[in-house]
């Protein structure tokens, strides 16, 4: 038998209140949870970023369990990554889990960035929002790439052999700068130890610097929604927005729904289908690294083959390697490049829908062209997508100011 | 609005050129034959490893593989592997490694055989099926293999297969090689022999992920757990909600 409950409570309060005055646990969890309000109208999209946070966790959980077994040489790597998966208890799982997550995280992080494009969330006043969130996808691509060189096979080995290359084409600095990353004149046991270190500390501390500052700067600003209004500009007497409702309890109840429905589909990934069709898992990846046999096709992993194809789509190598960079960088600009009257797509005109619809596509595709072997009409392919990717932001910068847009209703609709 | 118009003429054409090549990938592709193998048929993960055993593991290495895990895997006694199935001065906690040395093995057959660990993986079951069947003896005499031609491996199962040999058809200038036929025998018919062969490629499945069998069986209590535990979470989430709507 405990205490009546009353006096547990009230003890319970007196322990809140001493922890209180010394670290400020309620007005957190206040100002965070349960007195932050979202919109109410949020859709399947919203789903992406609480689903982020959840795979960045299991990345990390999973990633220690990882580095108790794994060696960082070029001599035990592939190995040690076969012993996990043969002698480890549950070695098996927890690499499938981390190998599953590494490209759900950006499948869902690509969705997470689409949704801004949607609803406008990255116009004002959240662009530093946005700026910080394409830190994190900068800082998750170099986080994945040294990732997937830690197996040491093949494509592992090539693979890295490939982009560091890229590098090698910026004049008169490329060659001594490519030797400065690898350790080496070449690929080696140098490039392994120092990317093993940076995968498992530098960068993950990195990502989760820039995840706590992309979360502050959302609760600044607070969440954009469907309707791309601001629920800010009605309140209530008290001050709470009228379309507001707090975080917590009604999106954490939401978000674990959405954390169930990915859970099923990342767990059918895991125990039936851990290469998926070698698109997670390559082939190549499981015969051990050799520096001396080139493998026929190489290829970076599906999440970076759209930059890929962009390299590959202009014959001049600087050129490509440029081009590349900055249809990466352009994202960066993209608050600014959209001048449109209204955020969301719900108002915007049929031209913005199909030029948004196009720019997708053209993503999607030039993803498949960067992993195929390259045949002349795939080049050509390659070169109408890359100019319709460029051409998107262009023409977003010239026409949007001039939208004939659809009215904006003042409160969010359902 | 003219820009427009450029883009969008740009995207049709490459839509169509999409719709093209992928009508090429589809009509393409090789000459591998589906194996249909089923690693968690555990009978014939059994017949393989003893194929395995006696045929390829003098050669060829499974360094990543335990004698012990086969034992436990397959329910087999470990008395019994031991003497059914290991046939060097191996231990049962030890790995499939082999006697010969890479150096030797590169001067007999020009090339070190390669461990066989996860070639299933590397290579996949439906191509190592098609390996194992299409080997032939051309004019010379010597083993060549229609999967990778001039490989450096001879035809180690010949006496259960038989010998096959070319077919010629021209093909434009070229002459290619159309089919194989069976100029001689083996102990075996050729649908047992394409038994052996899926035994094999089916136990080649299994070693190079034995925790295959267990993951399959694993996933689908997980399936059934997170189905119901979504349910749950729908209705506390529908719950919650109903005072939002």
């Amino acid at each position: 038998m405990g205490k009546p409950a009353s006096t547990m409570s009230k003890k319970a309060g007196a322990f809140m209140n001493w922890v209180d005055e010394r670290l400020p646990v309620t007005k957190f969890y206040n100002d965070h949870l349960a007195k932050y309000y979202a919109p109410k109208n949020f859709n399947f999209w919203y789903y992406m970023g609480s689903l982020a946070l959840m795979i960045l966790v299991m990345q990390i959980l999973t990633g220690i369990f990882l580095t108790m077994h794994y060696k960082p040489s070029a001599e035990l790597a592939f190995a040690s990554v076969e012993y996990i998966m043969r002698d480890v208890e549950w070695g098996w799982l927890i690499r499938y889990m981390h190998s599953t997550g590494a490209s759900f995280f950006f499948i869902v992080v690509y969705l997470h960035m689409f949704r801004a494009l949607l609803y406008g969330s990255h116009r004002k006043p959240r662009e530093l929002l946005w700026i910080l969130g394409m830190l994190i996808y900068l800082t998750l691509m170099a986080e994945a790439f040294m990732g997937y060189v830690l197996p040491w096979g093949q494509m592992s080995y090539w693979g890295a052999q490939v982009i560091i290359n890229l590098f090698g084409a910026i004049p008169a600095i490329g060659e001594p700068l490519t030797e400065w990353i690898r350790g080496d004149y070449f690929i080696s046991d140098a490039t392994l130890n120092r990317f093993f270190a940076l995968h498992v500390i530098a960068l993950p501390l990195a990502l989760l610097a820039l995840v706590v500052l992309h979360l502050a700067a959302l609760h600044e600003t607070g969440s954009n929604n469907p309707d791309g209004i601001e629920i800010k500009k009605n309140k209530d007497a008290d001050g709470i927005p009228l379309d507001g409702i707090p975080f917590h309890p009604y999106y954490t109840v939401k978000d674990i729904f959405g954390v169930s429905m990915f859970l099923l589909i990342f767990a059918f990934i895991i125990f039936f289908w851990p290469e998926a069709g070698g698109l997670f898992l390559e082939h190549d990846n499981f015969v051990p690294a050799n520096p001396l046999v080139t493998p026929e096709h190489i290829k970076p992993v599906w999440y970076f083959t759209p930059f890929y194809a962009i390299l590959k789509a202009v014959p001049d190598k600087l050129m490509g390697v440029m081009l590349m960079g900055v249809s990466v960088m352009i994202l960066f600009f993209v608050p600014w490049l959209d001048r449109s009257p209204v955020k969301s797509i719900r108002y915007r005109p049929l031209r913005f829908k199909l030029m948004l619809a196009l720019f997708a596509f053209a993503f999607v595709r030039l993803g498949m062209l960067g992993m195929a072997e390259g045949t002349p009409s795939q080049t050509i392919e390659m070169r109408i997508w890359t100019f319709v990717y460029f051409a998107f932001f262009i023409l977003l910068y010239f026409l949007s100011p001039k939208e004939r847009t659809k009215p904006v209703p003042d409160r969010v609709t359902h | 609005m003219k820009t427009l118009n450029v883009v969008l003429q740009a995207s049709l054409l490459a839509l169509a050129l999409t719709l093209v090549s992928s009508a090429q990938a589809a009509s393409g592709g090789g000459h591998v034959e589906h194996a249909g193998v089923n690693a968690r048929d555990v009978a014939s993960v059994q017949r393989g490893a003893k194929i395995f055993m006696n045929y390829c593991l003098s050669c060829h290495s499974a360094s990543y593989m335990r004698y012990n895990r086969l034992a436990d895997d397959l329910s087999l006694n470990e008395d019994l592997v031991m003497q059914n199935l290991v046939f060097s001065d191996a231990k049962i906690g030890d790995t499939m490694d082999i006697a010969m040395q890479a150096a030797q093995s590169e001067k007999w057959f020009g090339k070190t055989p390669p461990d066989l660990s996860l070639v299933a993986r590397s290579r996949g079951v439906d191509w190592l099926f098609t390996y194992m069947k299409t080997f032939y003896q051309d004019e010379n005499g010597g083993w060549n293999n229609l999967a990778l031609p001039n490989a450096a491996m001879p035809h180690v199962l010949w006496q259960l297969q038989g010998i096959q040999k070319p077919v010629y058809t021209t093909h434009g200038d070229a002459e290619v090689i159309d089919h194989l036929t069976l100029a001689t025998p083996g102990l075996l018919s050729p649908e047992e022999y394409d038994e052996t062969a899926r035994d094999l490629v089916t136990f080649l499945d299994y070693l190079s992920e034995p925790a295959k069998l267990k993951r399959k069986n694993i996933g689908i209590w997980v399936m059934l757990f997170l189905s119901v535990f979504a349910f749950l979470a729908y209705l506390l989430k529908a719950e919650f909600w109903r005072d939002v709507h």
